[in-house]
């Protein structure tokens, strides 16, 4: 049975000024805070943990597991979201900033209620300045009504939330690189353990969420755990947003529950490739995310359902690739994306990325010998598993999934002396 | 000429102060507000931020070149950011950039002489469902076609005039 597209998320679709807080509060906003307020912190966590939502940024870590690791105490503690969305593919973050900015306030401040966390800050990437200057605002609006800063709604909880940008580095939206660049210096991550939760930002200890992920959890406490937990599959709770970019005809935003068959969401969501083309492939959740072929597609959007097929969920936002797209340059393009975003910290990360870059390249353009496919391969083996945070192993995976599914189309280039495709 | 921060911008940062527990963290968005004043970051502007916050000049150095959105040398007036990556990249980004190249006459990194556009290729900038796109400094523009391009090109030269 198909699963038709859900709107809990994506609801500014239909309902009109949700980025205005009287809009929001027309359509239910804030009721979830309320409810919150009066329940037991540990109450809370148990919904979100509950309504099994696994981290929206890619890594699908179970949300209401990691609010739980924040030992109790006193002083400082943070709520720090991530909204550093620059995986490319991905384009989910951005929308919900700017259409439902008084949502992620409120799902802030339920966090806050729940963990005992005294400030938050929403890192965003620089890119976002102007979708940044509106969250402002709404931070602004929810300060003056009382949801936000001293005594929120009489009830004795503190917490305000602070926008802060980054400066243009993908490295940054892995968690304790982001800390880095939040505490002013080079987003290079850190060695855990410690943990965020133990030790994250200002040696506080620290709840790392994406944007996605905080935007649920007004939803989660409005319906109930258990209910948002059963419209996923199991080991996958509730909804996501998912995203189809690439040669697709209806290209955008679309929010599925979990499990939504990926073949299903190109073909009928997406309405296949324009004119009629072949599928070549699809990278199913951003960059990182290993590329399958058109007989791999027909799999649940979960994140267990894509490692079942040698791949991940990342994201969930789809890249579709027609049929007479040379993968060469595709692959060129995501080795050039992590050679660039290496932050340089690990020799295998920094050194690796740059020569899979310009070993692609060198194929790509000519004067390659047929020895650099399988050496293409050994760097990227050697990359994974030797480096302090993933950025490595994001950019490893995908080469070796590029080779090794489109071998031939390498070895066509190394024997044409370059892209046949731009030979003509 | 001794450096100094506006009147404005100094009560920007002392505000920005207060919205963290250490003074350090105000680095990035005071290196933001250094660059709107000054339009790019010089030594003698970053230790002018070292001085207001109380950092070495060197960690100041060493984390305004971490991130590419300090510019270190000027940049046009207005600062055309294609995204050439995969999604992009797909629906013609290439293209894009070539008729920008040709309209603008310089490469890519360059900047027109008479100081207006600075073209650069930059990273993903999220907006694949609406691909290919570019940022016109701080303002995005999706769906483009080289048509558009052309156009954009035309009217932010009358508005630059």
């Amino acid at each position: 049975m198909s699963i038709g597209p859900t709107n809990l998320l994506l609801r500014w679709r239909e309902k009109r000024d949700l980025d205005k807080i009287e809009g929001y509060k027309l359509h239910g906003g804030f009721r979830s805070l309320r409810k919150a307020l009066i329940m037991k912190p540990a109450d809370i966590i148990a919904e979100v943990k509950k309504a099994n939502i696994r981290g929206r940024g890619g890594a699908g870590f179970p949300a209401g597991v990691k609010w739980g690791f924040v030992p109790p105490g006193d002083g400082s503690r943070y709520l720090v979201i991530n909204a550093d969305e620059g995986e490319p593919g991905t384009f989910k973050d951005r929308a919900l900033l700017a259409e439902d900015p008084f949502r992620i306030i409120e799902g802030a401040a339920i966090a806050a209620r729940a963990v005992g966390l005294t400030a938050g800050y929403v890192y965003m990437r620089g890119e976002f300045l102007e979708i940044a200057q509106k969250f402002e605002r709404a931070i602004a609006d929810a300060r003056k009504g009382g949801y936000l800063g001293k005594n929120i709604l009489g009830s004795g909880l503190s917490f305000d939330l602070f926008v802060h940008l980054g400066a243009g580095a993908y490295i940054c939206g892995e968690e304790t690189a982001l800390l880095e660049s939040l505490e002013g210096k080079p987003g290079r991550p850190r060695l855990k353990p410690p943990f965020p939760a133990v030790k994250g930002a200002f040696a506080r200890p620290t709840v790392i969420n994406n944007v996605e992920t905080i935007a649920a959890v007004p939803v989660v406490l409005e319906m109930g755990g258990d209910a948002f937990c059963n419209l996923g599959v199991p080991g996958d709770g509730g909804v996501k947003l998912f995203g189809l970019s690439g040669h697709v005809n209806r290209p955008g935003l679309y929010e599925f529950p979990m499990g939504k068959n990926l073949k299903e969401f190109i073909y009928e969501d997406g309405g296949g490739l324009p004119d009629g083309k072949a599928l070549k492939g699809v990278i199913p959740g951003g960059s990182s995310t290993p590329i399958l072929k058109p007989d791999e597609i027909d799999v649940p959007m979960a994140f267990d359902g894509l490692k079942n097929v040698g791949s991940m969920l990342g994201t969930g936002c789809a890249t579709v690739i027609a049929e007479g797209t040379c993968m060469v340059q595709v692959a060129l393009r995501v080795a050039r994306f992590y050679a660039h975003e290496s932050c340089g910290q690990c020799t295998p990360c920094r050194e690796g990325c740059a020569w899979m870059a310009s070993t692609i390249e060198r194929i790509e353009k000519g004067g390659a010998g047929m020895g650099e496919i399988d050496l293409l391969l050994d760097i990227a083996r050697n990359i994974k598993g030797r480096t302090i945070c993933p950025l490595g192993e994001a950019a490893a995976m995908p080469i070796e999934a590029f080779v090794v599914k489109f071998r031939e189309e390498f070895e066509a280039h190394i024997r044409a002396g370059g892209c046949p495709s731009l030979a003509g | 000429m001794q450096l100094a921060f506006s009147a404005d911008n100094e009560a920007r940062i002392s505000r920005l102060l207060a919205d963290y527990p250490d003074p350090k963290a105000c680095l990035l968005p005071a290196l933001y507000i250094a660059q709107e004043q000054f339009g790019y970051l010089t030594h003698e502007v970053m230790e002018l931020v070292a001085e207001r916050i109380g950092l070495p000049a060197g960690e100041v150095l060493s984390t305004a070149t971490f991130y590419t959105m300090y510019k270190k040398r000027p940049t046009g007036k207005y600062h055309i950011q294609v995204c050439g990556n995969v999604s992009c990249f797909l629906k013609g980004s290439d293209r894009l950039l070539s008729v920008l190249e040709k309209a603008l006459g310089i490469r890519d990194g360059e900047t027109t002489e008479d100081g207006l556009f600075t073209v650069t290729t930059v990273q993903c900038l999220a907006a694949c469902g609406t691909a290919p796109a570019l940022q016109v400094n701080d303002t995005y523009y999706e769906e483009m076609t080289p048509e558009k391009v052309v156009d954009l090109v035309k009217r932010l030269r009358e508005e630059g005039k």
